[in-house]
């Protein structure tokens, strides 16, 4: 395609991305580096049925007019950053100095917020993208391999768990865990621990959610690698069968290679999926055990009765940064292999 | 014929209070929380709305909507049903009208005692009192010669006593999940053992104390007695846990105690379902457990013939002595008129025990979010009473800076 006609046929999305993604993720960046005023506060008599009490409120008249000198708020720099709820950067290196061994240091470090939340969004990932991509191969290999017949209701049921909503999704599974729910109690007569509960152990939470997020994700690799498999040409598979391939050697040789920009694609989209895990979080009742860095964002905008803009933003904004961490060898690589091939 | 039908028509109407109900124009729409009690006051009010429009969004959700939907201007709501916690962010943000006025003109029946004032100014209207108490099964206590228990420690050994004869395997309840839920257990505890939250006339925290270990000490103690679900147990699943039997001794708001006792369910449970005052902590003789209001504010952000109409249809409902009566188990209302049935006793007896009311401060709602997220790894045995205190100071400290409180 001549680079002008592209330019026209991208246009609008471009700048529907512009309008809708880039500008605001400018806005948060802005929002990041301030903080809200000093409040002004006074003391005042306050009287409800119980009582009155002399307290503190704040001060609307004067707050109304610093934030009218400064809507933005007050100038803050990197120090939403860097304070204990995110980088942490002082406590760390009070930490490091006050520890005496490696362990210590880090059962410290993973005592902050940010850090407890960017080990589960990390493990998650780690977890979910490499079962997410080898289930929904060999999920699409078998259905490839059905007779035709059956294969539109068995696709259906396959991809049940994505046309699901996350949040039922993880809600039917919540109460299927609940200790004296159907998976819940055969667990706890299996092990024969009636203290035993997939909700209020950390470990047996996070694998919950792991093992949800692989069922809920699986279907979307499964549709675009059966779609893939379609493409597979018949002609050299054949010749493979003549040459005497076993069908692993044949997977392994012709259609893995023949499928790899698929198997990348979906490797990037999950991975960036997956980094925003959320809404099993709040499925699964989970915020005891597993906060995650959109849970972080979530939770400072609207758990608290007073909204936390600084936090959320910065925290938004070291999502994105993570994102791009994490996507990068991928793309890298995909950008030196669009290279070589021109 | 005619004037037999003019006289019953007339008695129809005469029935109902229509006192003050000539509202001509202006649009209502309420923020309110999902329980019964509110869902009677708002359809009380209703019935008042004249040629208004009516709108009403019932959610349990509501304090993550207020603010934001205050805030626009105009705003979605015009009123918002708010509590001593949630009526904070609102004034904060300087998103509620003073209603003096109003009062003056359309506040006939409401009484004094009702009006919420903050420096001279009324800026909520309350009708109704809660808190958490105590609610115990007569049945199994009296099987195992169990007295009614009044402080926490007896709840604990009652509790203990319960596991041991068999009877129940997690006979305590209370509504632990994660977050706001677990902080107000939090709350409530430390108010028992007599804790301030911040060091006087400041927003320095205060909570790494003595006090502060010895409450989450008995939050651990409880939360062992309780089903091993309980950081995912909310009121309402508490609730279903104690319908079905599991439960012997529960602390609960006494706004669900109606649909508690209800005919829904095992009829031998709610039999057996008996309400107590609140229990005290450490030998304190307040109760562990803060009072709560119940009442509506107006949005600033909204014109004033909105607000007027708001006003005085919200006003009939909360000067309405046949609501009162007529739901006089849903809640302890404060409106004029109202006789306490058995259901009240949980919020009397704490006003007689010297109950304490939820703080009003600005920076309660930060300290309340922290507690929340910073005590779970403690109560999971994955951190010391110490360590999960320090946090919750550090993780208060950073956002009240962020704030602008410290």
């Amino acid at each position: 395609m001549p680079n002008k006609t592209f330019f026209w046929f991208f246009l609008p999305t471009g700048l529907a991305m512009i309008l809708f993604i880039g500008l605001p993720i400018i806005s948060t960046g802005i929002q990041s580096f301030y903080a809200q005023h000093d409040q002004v506060v006074k003391e005042v008599k306050k009287c409800d049925p119980f009582g009155c009490t002399v307290s503190i409120v704040v001060d609307n008249e004067e707050t109304s007019k610093i934030r009218e000198a400064k809507p933005l708020g007050k100038f803050n720099g990197f120090g939403t950053y860097t304070d204990r709820n995110h980088l942490a950067v002082d406590e760390i290196k009070k930490f490091w100095n006050e520890t005496e061994s490696f362990g210590a240091f880090v059962d410290q470090v993973t005592n902050l917020p940010f850090y407890k939340a960017l080990i589960f969004t990390l493990t998650y990932c780690l977890f979910v993208t490499p079962n997410v991509l080898l289930l929904g191969f060999i999920i699409a290999l078998s259905l490839n391999a059905v007779a035709r017949k059956i294969r539109g209701p068995l696709i259906f049921g396959t991809i049940l768990p994505m046309i699901v909503t996350p949040l039922v999704g993880s809600l039917v599974l919540f109460w299927m865990i609940d200790s004296q729910g159907i998976i819940g109690a055969n667990i706890q007569n299996l092990m024969n621990d009636p203290y035993l509960s997939l909700k209020s152990s950390k470990t047996l939470t996070w694998i919950t959610i792991i093992i949800y997020g692989i069922w809920h994700h699986s279907p979307f690799a499964f549709v675009v690698f059966y779609a893939a498999l379609q493409t597979v040409p018949q002609e050299p598979i054949e010749a493979a069968i003549i040459d005497g391939a076993s069908r692993f050697q044949r997977i392994k040789h012709i259609v893995l290679p023949h499928i790899y920009p698929v198997v990348t694609f979906v490797a990037l989209i999950s991975l960036m999926d997956n980094f925003r895990v959320f809404e099993p979080i709040i499925g699964f009742s989970a915020e005891g055990s597993a906060q995650s860095l959109s849970w972080l964002i979530y939770d400072n905008l609207v758990n608290e009765e007073v909204i936390l803009f600084g936090s959320a933003a910065a925290t938004s904004m070291m999502t994105i940064i993570g994102i791009a961490i994490l996507l990068a060898p991928v793309l890298i690589r995909t950008w030196k292999e669009f290279k070589t091939a021109r | 014929m005619r004037k037999i039908l003019v006289t019953l028509l007339f008695l129809l109407f005469g029935t109902s209070a229509f006192a003050d109900c000539n509202i001509k124009s202006g649009s209502i729409n309420i923020l309110a929380n999902d329980f019964p009690a509110l869902r009677t006051f708002v359809e009380t009010s209703k019935q008042c709305k004249g040629s208004a429009d009516f709108k009403v969004t019932h959610s349990s959700e509501h304090n993550k909507i207020a603010v934001p939907a205050l805030t626009a201007n105009p705003s979605e709501f015009s009123a918002r049903i708010a509590a001593n916690s949630s009526i904070v962010p609102l004034m904060n943000q300087d998103l509620i009208r003073p209603l003096d006025d109003l009062v003056k003109k359309y506040g006939k029946g409401i009484q004094d005692s009702q009006l919420i004032t903050i420096d001279g100014k009324v800026m909520a209207v309350a009708f109704m009192a809660n808190t958490q108490h105590l609610y115990y099964r007569e049945d199994v206590l009296k099987d195992l010669g169990i007295a009614i228990p009044k402080t926490y420690e007896e709840v604990v050994a009652a509790s203990e006593k319960i596991r041991a004869s068999g009877k129940m395997q997690y006979p305590y309840a209370a509504a632990y999940k994660a977050g706001w839920n677990l902080a107000e257990e939090f709350v409530n505890m430390f108010i028992g053992h007599g804790g301030e939250f911040f060091k006087s006339g400041s927003a320095e925290p205060n909570i790494n104390n003595a006090k502060g270990i010895a409450t989450l000490n008995m939050l651990k103690k409880l939360s062992e007695l309780s089903n091993p679900d309980y950081l995912t147990h909310d009121s309402e699943a508490i609730k279903v846990e104690w319908e079905s039997g599991n439960v012997a001794l529960m602390t609960l708001w006494a706004s669900r105690s109606g649909t508690l006792l209800d005919d829904e369910g095992d009829p031998n449970i709610t039999k057996a379902t008996k309400l107590t005052g609140p229990a005290t902590v450490g030998g304190g003789n307040i109760p562990a457990a803060t009072l709560w209001w119940d009442g509506f504010t107006l949005a600033k952000n909204r014109s004033d013939a909105d607000a007027e109409a708001t006003f005085r249809s919200l006003a009939h409902a909360a000067s309405n002595k046949k609501m009162v009566a007529d739901a006089a188990d849903q809640a302890v209302w404060l409106v004029e008129g109202f006789v306490p049935g058995p259901k009240s006793i949980g919020v009397i007896e704490a006003v007689k025990m010297g109950a304490k009311p939820y703080p009003m401060l600005p920076q309660m709602g930060l300290m309340h979010g922290a507690l929340g997220s910073e005590i779970v790894e403690f109560l999971q045995g994955k951190e010391s009473a110490e360590q999960a205190l320090k946090d919750v100071e550090a993780a208060y400290i950073s956002k009240a800076k962020e704030q602008g409180f410290l």
